[in-house]
């Protein structure tokens, strides 16, 4: 057996570990197969690990605050150094957000490091969800990973939620009694469901704090890890797509990289990038200064409050809804709440979870595929996934619609009337548009290929004439 | 399809170039006597407020209730001020909410057009348009920022926002504080400017107004311990920024998975 | 500040490119290297054959790996010492999440230096796994004869899903102890009676004098919980002119003085915005709103919704004056407090 010049022997520094685990794992077969697990040559496939690696600099950051944390409603006075605070009272849980904002060292970067890593996480999610989208990575046989992909999503929002929401500051209390607002709005069994959950009307029980501290510590994160964990095993047991660069790119044989020794570096490297950048945000640009909200108590408000980005698009639909409970007799069969709040998210999750089989349906494409469709390719879902993301976005972009009017003069009654048309308006522009523009790439596409092909034959064809020509020698 | 480009691009800042020139259009001129003593005087501010005021609020501030035709094209119609005192005045013209280009308008925050000498002599006219409340004057240094932040967010924060950076109330924005003076916010407080709440001494006592004064200024240099504050908006500004790391972050990618052949 | 993060970005950037162009500069990739380079032995040559040369060793590139890993450790280092020295007030947020920051971004940049320059990168082709029917088949086939002794198999599944069912819903059964589920009674509960005081926030009782036009206040029920849903109230003062209640509430706001919950019915926000206009002639009417979607209620009609999302008026409290002056309730609520839900329009306000 050859070995490329100037490697070394192998070293016993190798040999020993390996033999120790295939001894008492009997794992060399998987670990031939794992290293050697081929990853195609294409920057998106890194997008997902975004993710992952976000949610790796929650965890660790997230153990630390844990530690420091004090899960209680119980009620104090601050002592400590923020003047305005002096005297206030607020719950344990606040107080000791500030502490660690304050009073430990490194509690802030840690601190805003954690928060700034859920807002990645989920942007980094739903990019990582458009790629999927709209090269059809989520077609038979990969539709378990892309539904399970879609609860991560959902999860995450949950959680993200719960997170912010236990500091008890003014900002998230305002929005937990709009997320309680939400749960008893839910036709039938809302009211008994909230009460359930709170264990009282709201605020609910001061128990209602432990709840959410244990939701967020242990429960979610347990089931984002076991998800996480089935999503990679999904996506290595069918492997990878790929796109169609050559010819050897089929749909029965992949062509990549190795994950070892090609692919970890880079994943390594886009792991401590990801942790770089998180920690540079922790540091350098403020996220969530609680100390400048106080603490929350149910009778006070401040204007422009908002839900972290990823729950903007529920303020933005719960803005939009006009005034109107559906009540037949006295039953208040819908609580105006339940549409922006849940009716819309939930609508989503539908459409997208049922997209594969919705997709499979009507283009009655029921193969398996591991070749990916580059975005022109597929122009209705192109064109309905620009439309169905910019019906989402519209709406999204609605909710800060106050703060344009403060900042930019545009009256916002003029904003809430356009938007409520231009919502359903635009996206079916959008649709029409890049649907079209979708085959105008493909026809141009088609264009390029003949006259490539054109040009091969012509010159196969000279060839042959100037091969004829030439005298026998 | 460079050329669809081109001219969305075009069209795109044809509309941003005029939408900016029409919201920065200045006020209509004011109207001066074309000599003026060297003093203020209530005289001065009488022969002002016939030229800029009477319009909309009546001669001798009595008001207008039913709005009229006034001067050049500009239909007139405003509260009396009688009564209204130094205070009310000199909010209000020191701030350059008045006068108002017209009378449907928000009294916004803008350039004084009034000279110094101009604007105390029409705040002496209105002064003595009745007897009426004189301009206060807070003293900060005496209240306390516990107290000041506690009432605050009690009787101000749903409007003015938490670190008094505006906002939005149906019918009108709410302007951020940060560029008031002390005397200018005690004044805001007691006249209950516009669609905003007057707090008269009864609710909120004068060494109440104290700490809410060093409240409101002490929002000029908020503690941003945590680095760039973006504006101290909260979660808006936030996002947008988690969105550029992301999007940094998948750049990135660019660069770390790029193809083994060209 | 945002500088430092492109700088990295830009860095990283700006190695790929430089090593991208030094390659090229080396010369196109060999396309037919085979097994000679492939460094994973025992392998069928025809499976893993490698379609790219892995390139020439490189100790300039190795020179720089290190270096940078070095810079890591001098940054984390940085991190260490900045803890060590500074006091807590002192220690700027800055300074601590930059020498992280730029550790982490090193290790990231020797990392990929690493991943271009030193790593033999081949390109290989695999097949992708597929699916084996015969295997399927004998999933089944196994299944099928473990189940060879069943007669009544749907009277087992049944009996199962009796066994399983009953004791799902026993290990669920301990949850309805977290909250009161059936009974939802404590929604519609307001801690007001007629008689109770209003009192401030101190817990000075108000008087009806001391209530003013054009402002607004909040008020709690004297002796009760402040935090519980339907203690705060916003009163408000109007003229006795403006008022247009409804006719069961004619008496319900002595002097123009009205109260009404301060949680607004769309989604439980404080009702914490009050708009007075200066001049009514031009301004809207007065008018409470709630900053979270901006559900303005009109005080003067019975809170009914003049803009935003909100679908039911604001419960309105009925007040009276006692013979010293002082505001009391005189009554519950004119509905239950808070955010809707199913049965809402069900009951009164207990």
């Amino acid at each position: 057996m050859r070995r490329a010049a100037g490697t070394a022997s192998p070293s016993a520094a190798i040999e020993d570990p390996v033999r120790f685990i295939d001894e008492r794992t009997s794992s060399a077969a998987l670990l031939r197969r794992a290293l050697r697990y081929l990853f195609p040559d294409h920057w998106s496939f890194l997008l997902g690990e975004i993710a992952l690696y976000a949610f790796i600099v929650l965890i660790a950051t997230g153990t630390y605050l844990a530690l420091f944390f004090d899960p209680s409603l119980a009620k104090t006075v601050y002592h400590g150094p923020y003047a305005p605070l002096h005297g206030a009272q607020m719950s344990e849980a606040y107080r000791s957000v500030v502490e660690i904002s304050f009073s430990y060292k490194a509690g802030l970067l840690i601190r805003q490091t954690h928060h700034w890593a859920a807002d990645v996480f989920v942007a980094a999610i739903v990019i990582h969800l458009m790629r999927i989208f709209f090269t059809g990575a989520f077609r038979k046989p990969r539709e378990l990973t892309w539904l399970i992909g879609l609860l991560l999503l959902f999860t995450s929002l949950l959680e993200g939620y719960l997170g912010y929401s236990l500091v008890d500051d003014l900002l998230s209390g305002m929005g937990l009694a709009i997320g309680y607002s939400v749960l008893v709005s839910l036709p039938l069994v809302g009211g008994p469901l909230g009460l359930l959950l709170f264990g009282a009307p709201f605020p609910g029980k001061a128990l209602f704090e432990s709840r959410m501290y244990i939701a967020h510590v242990f429960l979610i994160p347990a089931l984002l890890a076991a998800l996480i964990g089935i999503h990679l095993a999904l996506v290595a047991a069918r492997h990878h797509t790929q796109f169609r660069r050559d010819r050897r790119h089929t749909e029965r044989r992949i062509v990549g990289l190795p994950l070892f020794p090609a692919q970890v570096p880079r994943s390594l490297a886009l792991m401590f990038a990801v942790a770089a950048v998180l920690f540079l945000l922790g540091g350098l640009v403020q996220i969530n200064p609680i100390w400048q909200w106080g603490p929350y108590e149910p009778w006070i408000g401040t204007n422009g409050a908002q839900p972290d980005w990823y729950l903007g698009w529920l303020i933005g639909a719960l803005r939009l809804m006009p005034s109107f409970d559906v009540v037949i007799g006295h039953y208040t069969v819908v609580p105006n709440p339940f549409w922006g709040g849940a009716a819309f998210p939930l609508l989503v999750l539908l459409v997208l979870a049922v997209f594969p089989w919705v997709e499979r349906r009507l283009s009655g494409d029921r193969s398996a595929h591991n070749l990916l469709d580059r975005p022109r390719d597929a122009p209705n879902r192109t064109a309905f996934g620009v439309a169905f993301l910019g019906w989402v976005f519209l709406i999204f972009v609605f909710g800060a619609a106050d703060r344009v009017y403060v900042l930019f003069g545009v009256n916002y009654e003029t904003l809430l009337n356009v938007f409520r048309i231009a919502i359903w308006v635009l996206p079916l522009v959008a649709f029409v548009i890049v649907r079209a523009l979708c085959r105008e790439l493909q026809q141009s596409d088609r264009i390029d290929l003949e006259r490539a092909r054109a040009e091969d034959e012509a010159e196969r064809a000279e060839q042959e004439l100037r091969a004829r020509a030439q005298p026998i020698a | 399809m460079r050329r669809l480009r081109l001219l969305l691009a075009a069209g795109a800042f044809t509309a941003f170039a005029a939408g900016t020139v029409a919201l920065a259009q200045p006020q209509s001129g004011i109207v001066r006597p074309s000599s003026e003593p060297a003093e203020p005087s209530v005289a001065l501010g009488a022969e002002l407020f016939a030229g800029n005021c009477s319009s909309c609020h009546g001669i001798d501030g009595a008001g207008v209730f039913t709005p009229r035709p006034g001067a050049g094209d500009i239909s007139g119609a405003g509260p009396s001020l009688r009564g209204v005192g130094e205070r009310a005045a000199d909010f209000y013209l020191r701030l350059g909410l008045m006068p108002l280009e017209h009378i449907h308008a928000q009294p916004e925050i803008r350039r004084v057009l009034f000279s110094e000498k101009e604007t105390r002599s029409l705040v002496a006219y209105v002064g003595s348009l009745g007897a009426g409340p004189p301009i206060p004057h807070p003293e900060p240094a005496r209240g306390s920022l516990a107290t000041g932040f506690h009432l605050f967010s009690e009787h101000c924060a749903g409007c003015h926002q938490a670190v008094a950076a505006g906002g939005f109330v149906t019918g009108a924005r709410v302007p951020p504080l940060q560029r008031l003076t002390p005397v200018q916010i005690a004044e805001a407080v007691r006249v209950g400017p516009y669609l905003m709440p007057r707090f008269s001494t009864a609710q909120i006592s004068d060494a109440q107004l104290n700490s809410i004064v060093a409240y409101v200024r002490s929002t000029n240099h908020p503690d941003n311990r945590g680095g760039w504050a973006i504006g101290n908006l909260g979660p808006i500004p936030e996002g947008l920024i988690a969105w550029l790391a992301a999007i940094v972050l998948a750049m990135l990618c660019l660069g770390l998975g790029r193809r083994l052949r060209g | 500040m945002s500088a430092w993060r492109w700088l990295v970005g830009v860095l990283v950037l700006v190695a790929g490119r430089l090593l991208r162009r030094r390659r090229a500069a080396e010369g196109p990739p060999d396309r037919g290297a085979h097994a000679e380079a492939d460094v994973a032995s025992g392998v069928p040559s025809g499976r893993e054959a490698s379609a790219v040369a892995p390139g020439p060793q490189s100790r300039s590139a190795e020179l720089v790996v290190a270096l940078l890993l070095l810079l890591a450790g001098l940054a984390a280092a940085g991190f260490v010492v900045s803890y060590a020295l500074f006091s807590v007030a002192s220690l700027s947020n800055e300074l601590l999440g930059g020498c992280i920051a730029l550790a982490l971004a090193f290790i990231a940049l020797a990392l990929a230096v690493f991943a271009h320059r030193l790593v033999p990168v081949e390109e290989l082709e695999g097949d992708y796994p597929g699916t084996d029917a015969d295997r399927q088949r004998e999933v089944v086939e196994i299944i099928e004869h473990g189940g060879r002794l069943i007669t009544r198999r749907r009277m087992l599944v049944g009996a199962g899903s009796v066994a399983g069912g009953a004791l799902g819903l026993a290990a669920l059964t301990p949850a309805l102890s977290l909250g009161p589920l059936w009974y939802t009674a404590p929604l519609f509960r307001a801690p007001w009676r007629r008689g109770t005081r209003l009192v401030d926030e101190a817990g000075t009782p108000m008087t009806a004098a001391s209530v003013e036009e054009g402002t607004f206040y909040t008020a709690f029920p004297e002796g009760a919980d402040r935090e519980e849903i339907g203690s705060p109230v916003v009163v408000v003062r109007v003229p006795p002119s403006q008022l247009r209640l409804p006719a069961q509430r004619a008496g319900w706001a002595p002097f123009g003085i009205l109260a009404y919950s301060k949680i607004c019915t769309h989604a439980g926000c404080a009702v914490a915005l009050y708009r007075k206009p200066t001049f009514r002639v031009l301004e809207p009417e007065p008018a409470l709103v709630c900053p979270c979607h901006y559900s303005t209620f009109n005080p003067a009609t019975g809170g009914t919704v003049i803009f935003g999302p909100a679908g039911r008026p604001l419960p309105q409290l009925p007040l009276m004056a006692d013979s010293s002056g002082y505001l009391r309730a005189a009554g519950n609520f004119s509905g239950p407090v808070g955010p809707s839900w199913w049965g809402v329009r069900l009951g009164k306000a207990t």
